[in-house]
């Protein structure tokens, strides 16, 4: 029985239903998943209290995506592509980019792969196929759909995952990206992370119809509403999207629904705009503590599992915090690096 | 060799760059089937097919965006924007996507697009089809703005625009698209970026001039050369990268400057070309730096003669430097 403490609304499954959906080794899949769901939640706590200690500049917590973000990096292939929109750095994680170098990002530290040019929580990952990007919000929908061009031109049998958030829906690129993907036919599947709230505003002034994901049909998109807390559900949302792209069956708009259990930023202050019961309600589908109570309840995990391996979350986050605090700052030369191929431009620079 | 115009180089170019390289395509409204409205890509469908010349929904920011994404893919795409006016809708993904990616990525996902557009006045096409709006674009790191002014460089300057690997928005001077012809080379020989072309030598004044502005200054030129005054003409071809190098060298040779473009003159490019002069050669000046350029307005209809810069205009600012001093 889980503790009132971690009253959430409970999975709805039994053990039987689950080979089918998530394949014969689904038991193995849940325990890998929900031990990474530890890992993002560590992050998370870890950050946000340095961030609040001046130790870092910015944070992001995805705290609330985690289900949404663990089950992209585990359905995805190596050969597919992330196209990220702001909360999906755990997802880059499941695929095989380096915590420590995640962590050295974070820093902006000389061993950050970007050198320290982005805010926090806006990691790049060539190794995995997970895209820069930038905080400007929505423009990277119509990247996934140029790369899931290049897919389908090459015919490389991958396909593209692209996320943002319900704010997105609203922006241009929202349209152009699912409009081409939808004329074109391509192998892109993207992801709405429908946390409800676009910093202050609500998702039902962000849009007039019920449903984000009814707009898919405005441009000929397969669409599907998921349960984003609920790991299962969203586990086999993504891998039966992702198979259908691959299948050449064309894209897909998937809308998880989740609950921002957290300020839209270290920067926020939800207080001035969120209902009292909020947190309430977003603490009843935390995706984290709906699968512990399932697989604690199904005997899959013990506490004493859960408890040794949010040590170890906790103990990779420190150890990675640690070398990142000791690591120096990128050089002054590094500024007028990478902006153009050759290093002859700009001419412009420090102590000129 | 053969004659040909600007646009039959454009599309002679495309041509054989897509033959050369499969992963070159061309997207871009009515660029396909119609073979763009200008007919640059003319015939193109028909060589290499749809899925490499792509006619695309009407929308800009679909377009750029959906060449970055082919880009960082690794795709070589040639994005057409039917008119620079049109260009804005795109403005976002190309000032804080395109132009950022290789920097704010440490060099993992440098995005390489060309961007074709025609621009600037002429041809009677109102306010929305005749800008020159360069200036935004030069303002921002990480792209280079290449404006070509003849049929030899029109394909030479394309040729390095499509195997460099920055993003370069190319600009077609339309108004000279098919008036002016010339001889063009049937190797793929490129014209490197950074390096300006003295169209003349002179010793009495200076003249910058890019794209259609080019056959205006030399016009001038010829009408002074009559009176007796020998005018430098030079054509920058590449905004960014700028050839600092050959501005001063003739500044400092003939120590009088005009600057001549179609763009409206406040904060436009000759605005950075007159303070670089002021910074780095002030002491070779015996004349104030000129500008003839477009007015701050709107790009007129009725009044397009107005608004153009003209071989008469040129001449009355070489006149007015001439006499300064």
């Amino acid at each position: 029985m889980t503790s009132p403490a971690r009253a959430v609304e409970p999975l709805p499954y039994e053990p039987s239903d689950l080979g089918e959906k998530l394949g014969s080794d689904w038991d193995e899949l849940l325990r890998r998943g929900f031990r990474w769901m530890l890992l993002g939640r560590a992050l998370d706590s870890r950050m946000q209290m340095l961030q609040r200690q001046g130790r870092v500049g910015f944070y992001g917590a995805a705290t609330g995506n985690e289900a949404v973000n663990v089950a992209g990096g585990l359905a995805s292939r190596p050969e597919d592509w992330v196209i990220p929109g702001l909360r999906e750095q755990l997802v880059a994680l499941v695929r095989g980019h380096p915590l420590p170098t995640y962590v050295h990002h974070l820093f902006a530290d000389s061993a950050d792969p970007a050198l320290g040019r982005n805010m926090p929580c806006h990691p790049t990952a060539r190794e995995v196929n997970y895209v820069s990007m930038s905080s400007v919000v929505g423009t990277q929908i119509s990247h996934a759909t140029g790369v899931a061009y290049g897919q389908k031109l090459r015919r490389d049998g991958g396909a593209t995952l692209a996320f943002f958030g319900d704010g997105a829906t609203s922006s241009n690129d929202f349209h152009a990206g699912l409009n081409f993907a939808g004329v074109f036919d391509l192998p892109v599947v993207f992801c709405c992370a429908n946390n409800q709230w676009a910093i202050s505003h609500p998702v039902a002034k962000q849009s007039a119809v019920p449903s984000l994901v009814s707009k898919s049909s405005a441009y000929g998109v397969s669409g599907r509403q998921v349960d984003g807390t609920d790991f299962v559900e969203t586990y086999q949302a993504l891998s039966s999207a992702l198979d259908r792209a691959r299948r050449g069956d064309g894209p897909s708009l998937l809308e998880f629904v989740v609950f921002r259990m957290t300020p839209h930023s270290s920067s926020d202050d939800p207080g001035r705009y969120q209902p009292a019961d909020w947190p309430m309600r977003a603490t009843r589908r935390d995706p984290v503590e709906r699968l512990s109570a399932w697989l604690l309840g199904q005997g899959l995990i013990s506490e004493q599992d859960r408890t040794s391996w949010e040590a170890t979350a906790d103990a990779e986050v420190r150890s990675a915090i640690q070398v990142a605090e000791a690591t120096p700052a990128p050089t002054p030369e590094s500024l007028t690096e990478d902006v153009y191929a050759s290093r002859s431009y700009p001419r412009s620079r420090p102590k000129e | 060799m053969s004659e040909m115009n600007i646009v039959q180089a454009i599309n002679r170019t495309l041509r054989d760059a897509m033959k050369e390289d499969p992963d070159v395509l061309v997207l871009g409204e009515d660029v396909g089937v119609n073979g763009g409205v200008f007919r640059a890509t003319d015939g193109l469908i028909r060589e290499f097919g749809a899925e490499r010349v792509i006619d695309t929904p009407l929308s800009e920011t679909g377009i750029i965006g959906t060449a970055i994404g082919m880009s960082l893919y690794g795709l070589k795409p040639i994005a057409e924007i039917q008119f620079l006016d049109f260009i804005y809708p795109a403005f976002d993904q190309i000032v804080s996507e395109l132009a950022k990616f290789r920097y704010r990525s440490g060099g993992q996902y440098p995005a390489h697009v060309v961007i074709r557009a025609p621009y600037g006045g002429g041809i009677k096409g109102g306010i929305y089809h005749s800008q020159s709006t360069e200036a935004y674009f030069c303002h921002t790191a990480g792209i280079k703005v290449v404006i070509p002014s003849t049929p030899s460089d029109a394909r030479g300057l394309l040729f390095s625009a499509i195997a460099d690997e920055d993003p370069v928005l190319f600009l077609e001077p339309k108004r000279i698209y098919r008036s002016l012809t010339g001889e063009v080379s049937d190797s793929q020989e490129k014209v490197p970026f950074g390096h300006a072309r003295v169209v003349r030598e002179g010793s009495d004044v200076s003249v910058f001039a890019y794209g259609a502005m080019v056959p205006v200054a030399q016009e001038a030129a010829d009408a002074l050369g009559r009176d007796g005054v020998s005018t430098e003409v030079i054509d920058l071809r590449t905004l960014v990268p700028l050839d600092e190098a050959a501005v001063l060298a003739s500044v400092e040779k003939t120590g009088r400057a005009i600057i001549v473009h179609e763009a409206a003159r406040f904060c436009g490019f000759g605005a950075e070309l007159s303070a670089i002069l002021a910074e780095k050669a002030l002491y070779s000046l015996k004349a104030p730096v000129l500008r003839v350029t477009g007015y701050d307005t709107p790009f007129p209809y009725a009044l397009e003669n107005v608004y153009l810069p003209n071989p008469e205009r040129v001449v009355r600012a070489v006149r007015q430097s001439l006499q300064a001093g």
